[in-house]
């Protein structure tokens, strides 16, 4: 290695940063797995309000997602880790307030996914589980929500994406992930290019296999 | 006196702190604006050339179109952001040439990436037989683009292209870690000076809410005015409601 670092001095540290970033990895890797799965309850409650009869529900649903949705991501974070603790007098570290400002945010945009997904189902099919005689539950749990969910699939997927690249901006709060981490080593090692790239490429390695997956997975599933 | 006595009633809440950071607010206002302005008209020029370039059958025209609209569309803005700000500019110039111009490139190239993909969606979704009628008249593949192909597709790209404008407004405030003095900085400084998070934060979400508001609003009128879309979601909502479901 030190051989190939003589002949080409700017890999040093591309390779120096690697471990850092592994370590950022896990973080980012946690928060976004944890946010998105409790996002998508959210979301899916939300989503269901969002096309309820109920006035209050469709209100509160409503005003919830078009809060989320027409506020910046870096606001929201900012908010839940500093000024939230202040009203409920509790503590939270920094990993809990992360996970719950992906949930919240990615909860949001699934909403719409659901959303868009149960409304994207024909007509007939609401109108068929009614005349065989099923609640307005169970159409929707065992004829509507099957049929729904695989359109969800590849919304969903982005969604992830998405909140993934989201994630960089709990450096802002000093949360060990990848692009702390590349910060750290900038500051240290007073190198730029390099480190901020190979965050880049982590991230990368991320999405791309992501976005190849759910392309086959749409075509897959025929939506 | 009336209105001092109502603000009395909220004391809890301190109006006087965003207040006394006025200036800086509104000058943040301008500031996110004028960053979402340029990155945005900017990006749609290049994003037209990329989503132009993912579409050409020539390797070397597509693959690079490829890679920046997957680089930029895989990694975070942030990250953009940074690389721009500490590592390019300062490389290509020597020294750093202030937030709004890295603000401005950084945001152009992100949502020029985004956009390459709704042009190119937009002009793959249009029936091929448009291409293939121009073509059969005898038109050169450049005019058939420019004068049968585009003017269809862009209607079909408005609403995208709206989502694109709110998305990048939002994420405009993602260039106060290059200490950009926007909306986002007047809240952070705010509260760094009075300890206080409630009020800044929501007052910045206030605003950008405002300016989404206003965007959507706008983007309403231009997609009723040139969508060619039917737009039945609202009808349709309203049928579900009322047949319960």
């Amino acid at each position: 290695m030190d051989a190939l670092v003589e002949k080409l001095p700017f890999l040093y540290h591309m390779i120096k940063v690697i471990p850092y970033l592994l370590e950022g990895m896990k973080y980012t890797l946690i928060i976004t797995f944890l946010g998105v799965a409790i996002g998508f309850v959210i979301g899916a409650f939300a989503g269901l309000g969002r096309i309820s009869n109920s006035k209050i529900i469709y209100a509160i649903s409503t005003v919830y997602v078009e809060i989320i949705r027409g506020t910046p991501i870096l606001v929201q974070i900012l908010f839940i880790y500093f000024a939230l603790p202040d009203l409920l007098d509790l503590n939270l570290d920094k990993i809990t307030a992360s996970v719950i400002a992906i949930a919240i945010n990615a909860g949001a945009y699934i909403a719409e996914i659901v959303r868009g997904g149960v409304e994207s189902i024909d007509k007939g099919q609401f109108e068929a589980g009614d005349s065989i005689g099923l609640t307005k539950n169970q159409t929707m749990w065992h004829i509507i929500w099957p049929q729904a969910f695989r359109r969800m699939i590849p919304p969903l997927g982005n969604q992830f994406i998405i909140s993934l690249k989201d994630t960089s901006l709990f450096s802002a709060i000093a949360v060990v992930e990848l692009v702390y981490q590349g910060k750290a080593y900038t500051a240290a090692s007073a190198s730029y290019f390099e480190p901020y790239f190979m965050v880049g490429l982590f991230y990368l390695a991320i999405t791309i296999p992501s976005s190849i997956i759910l392309r086959r997975l749409e075509k897959r599933l025929d939506v | 006196m009336r209105t001092i006595a109502i603000l009395e009633y909220f004391d809890f809440i301190r109006f006087d702190i965003i207040w006394n950071y006025r200036e800086l607010y509104f000058r943040g206002l301008l500031v996110t604006i004028a960053l979402t302005a340029v990155g945005y008209t900017c990006g749609i020029i290049l994003g037209l050339l990329f989503g132009l370039g993912k579409m050409s059958e020539r390797k070397w025209i597509y693959y690079p179109a490829k890679w920046y609209v997957d680089f930029f569309r895989g990694t975070p803005l942030l990250v953009q952001i940074l690389l721009i700000h500490t590592a390019l500019i300062p490389t290509l110039f020597g020294h750093s040439l202030g937030f709004f111009v890295s603000g401005s490139i950084a945001l152009m190239l992100n949502s020029a990436a985004y956009i390459a993909e709704i042009f190119r969606a937009g002009i793959q979704s249009l029936d091929k037989g448009q291409m293939e009628a121009a073509r059969s008249l005898g038109m050169p593949h450049g005019v058939a683009m420019r004068q049968i192909i585009l003017p269809q597709a862009f209607r079909r790209m408005v609403p995208p292209l709206g989502n694109e404008l709110i998305a990048l407004l939002k994420d405009s405030s993602l260039v106060t870690v290059i200490a950009a003095t926007d909306i986002l900085y007047a809240a952070k400084v705010t509260a760094g000076a009075y300890f206080r998070f409630w009020e800044p934060y929501l007052f910045a979400a206030l605003l950008y809410l405002i300016l989404t508001w206003v965007c959507t609003k706008v983007i309403a009128y231009v997609e009723n005015r040139y969508s060619t879309s039917y737009i039945p979601a609202k009808r349709r909502r309203f049928f579900m409601r009322k047949h319960g479901v």
